[in-house]
């Protein structure tokens, strides 16, 4: 490694549901190597015991929803070596990016009974937006064995392997019978990026595309073959391309279009 | 794997036999893997009796789409092909090469030894034998020899099957690779099923093959099996679902590289790469190093990877074929032509998979005839930069 310390990791929340964190927990036959390659630094969802920056690597989660929080990734990144960002919300505004499609303060004054205390942005944002990040996980949540991948690539200074093409390929790989071919289901894999291991389709349940948009995605013609072949209304290819990258561009270009 | 040679039917086996046959293999020491329904689709793992086939199934296919159905027989072999090929037993999607672990100052390096497991391969289609031999000549056909697929491919049993129909994506008669199978096998058969009768026609294509064979239970076979066999190839022939032409064809896409069709595919292409992975012949890899936390052990792994995917052209610099356009128009090219420059023949044998298996229906022969059809005159256009 070539280091004396041990580098310190810092683990970040913003608007997000905890997961791609929990993720890292989840990771318990490796829980004792990664405390001993690395410092854990700073990490309320593990430890009350905080360290003071600057940290050689922070893990974001979540998106940016709030004036606070735009200010808040700024000194984080000012306080961090790499800075790589974890899950949906993260990488692409996650869920809650949702609101981007309509006015947000409706939604406080039915949730809220005084929602002129709610001081929320009207758009959910991804980390990449606000600051530069020198990586991106992505998926909802995060597949811990990327995420172990990410961290022994930082550690051993080399390009993780997190491959960018289609779930198509990892189903492939694995054997599994194409649901959208053999059964008419409608997949979303092919417009997906790799990384959960297809779970999906392994159980015969099409694509819900948690881990985002794959290079170069042709979003439009599966849309269409949904529409034209498989019988799914326009409002559905809607619905299904917002969910956990609703705002990830591909994805938002292809809803928008598909909405007239 | 042929060494007497004979092109007709010598025996003749019920089901009963085919069941002592696939015994006789198990005792061999081989496992014996073949068809059998899962998930709604006809795929290759490992079988015990012929009561795991898809008896009675056939499979409906055209672009894009794959339903199963029922027969109305008993028919063992009455499907046309599914999504699996013999690759994924001979080239394995995802392999590690070799490990190596750190021990202070020590390095210790360790290959992957080789496989032990001997596999009978059960109703390999005549355009899967084709499949096979393309993949042969790539991976031990040179001075350059892969390990793995070598052992594979040796300790293999071959009983193959010809086809006795075709599906509405098959076009292995104009490729020259079936229906038909013509070599490479140790055991053929040809399922004849006629009112009560319920038979299999039996070719020997190796000394092994005359070996298992001559374990079981069979009669010879009468002057008119033989022509049952010629009957149920031509039957299949004249139900082929689509074909190519492949007249010139290497030259014609060398010089149709700035057709606009091009572009239309690449309005429909999802570059999703499904068409190389169900590919028989696509033999694309990467590989990929890793190494663990510690940093003292790390391994090298080789995965099956797609001329469809932006790493897999990746040099200093970025990718050669960024587009899809180039891609699609790379992986065809390849295929029914500069496969002919590279290996002497044609990349294609015509199953008809990457065509059912393209979640956007993308033909291949369809798109080998447009191309055909508007060929542009002015086609010698030199090729762009990145387009």
């Amino acid at each position: 490694m070539g280091r004396k310390d041990k580098p310190k990791l810092a683990v970040w929340k913003f608007a997000s549901c905890d997961g791609c964190q929990l993720s890292l927990l989840d990771c318990e036959d490796q829980l004792l190597d990664i405390a001993g390659a690395v410092e854990i630094a700073y990490f309320p969802e593990a430890t009350k015991a905080v360290q003071p920056g600057p940290y050689d690597l922070s893990l974001v989660e979540g998106s940016i929803t709030t004036p606070h929080d735009a200010e808040r990734i700024h000194q984080i990144r000012r306080d961090s070596k790499f800075l790589v960002t974890i899950g949906a919300c993260a990488t692409a505004g996650g869920i809650q990016a949702l609101r981007n499609f309509k006015d947000v303060r409706e939604f406080a004054r039915i949730v809220y009974a005084s929602p002129q205390f709610i001081d929320a942005l009207n758009k959910s944002t991804p980390i990449a937006d606000h600051v530069k990040v020198d990586f991106e996980l992505r998926g909802c949540p995060v597949n811990k064995k990327q995420l172990i991948e990410v961290l022994s690539a930082f550690l051993h200074e080399r390009k993780p392997n997190v491959p960018t093409h289609s779930v198509c390929v990892e189903c492939k790989r694995q054997s599994i019978v194409c649901v959208m071919v053999a059964h008419g289901t409608p997949c979303l894999g092919p417009v997906t990026q790799a990384g959960c291991g297809a779970i999906c389709p392994a159980y015969c349940r099409g694509c819900y595309a948690c881990f985002g948009p794959k290079e170069t995605p042709n979003v439009a013609a599966l849309g269409c073959w949904w529409h034209d072949e498989l019988d799914v209304p326009y409002r559905d290819v809607v619905r299904a391309l917002r969910t956990y990258n609703a705002v990830a561009p591909p994805f938002e270009k292809e809803s928008v279009r598909n909405e007239h | 794997m042929s060494s007497c040679d004979t092109k007709r039917p010598s025996r003749v086996i019920d089901r009963n036999a085919l069941d002592d046959l696939l015994g006789t293999l198990r005792s061999r020491g081989y496992t014996v893997i073949g068809p059998r329904i899962c998930d709604q689709a006809i795929v290759y793992d490992e079988i015990q009796t012929t009561d795991d086939l898809p008896v009675g199934w056939t499979d409906e296919q055209d672009a894009g789409s794959y339903r199963l159905k029922k027969r109305g027989d008993d028919a063992l072999f009455g499907y046309v092909l599914g999504p699996h090929s013999w690759k994924k037993y001979l080239f394995p999607s995802a392999q590690r090469l070799w490990q190596v672990t750190r021990d202070g100052e020590d390095i210790s390096l360790s290959p992957e030894g080789g496989e032990e497991v001997n596999r009978a391969f059960i109703a390999v289609r005549a355009c899967e034998l084709h499949a096979m031999a393309i993949q042969a000549k790539v991976f031990i056909g040179s001075e350059f020899v892969d390990p793995t697929y070598h052992v594979r491919s040796k300790n293999a049993f071959t009983l193959a099957v010809n086809c006795g129909q075709a599906g509405k994506t098959c076009f292995c008669a104009s490729m020259n690779t079936g229906p038909r199978v013509d070599g490479g096998f140790d055991l053929a058969l040809t399922e004849v099923l006629d009112g009560a009768r319920h038979e299999f026609l039996v070719e020997v294509g190796s000394e092994i093959g005359a070996e298992v064979l001559g374990t079981v239970d069979s009669r010879e076979a009468r002057l008119e099996d033989q022509h049952t066999v010629d009957d149920i190839v031509a039957n299949t022939v004249a139900q082929m679902g689509r074909s190519v032409d492949t007249a010139d064809i290497g030259d014609l896409l060398k010089r149709n590289h700035a057709n606009a069709k091009w572009d239309e595919i690449a309005e429909r292409c999802l570059s999703c790469a499904n068409c190389t992975m169900v590919c028989p012949t696509c033999f694309c890899s990467t590989v990929e190093d890793v190494t663990d936390l510690s940093g003292n052990h790390a391994e090298r792994w080789r995965r099956w990877d797609s001329c469809f995917t932006m790493d897999f052209s990746y040099i200093a610099g970025g990718q050669v074929r960024s587009s899809t356009k180039s891609r699609y128009r790379q992986w065809m090219t390849h295929k029914l032509g500069t496969w002919h420059d590279q290996f002497g023949a044609s990349g294609c044998v015509g199953c008809g998979r990457c065509i059912t298996w393209c979640p956007v229906a993308i033909d291949i022969t369809e798109e080998v005839a447009a191309i055909r059809r508007t060929e542009v005159e002015d086609a010698t256009e030199p090729l762009k930069r990145g387009a």
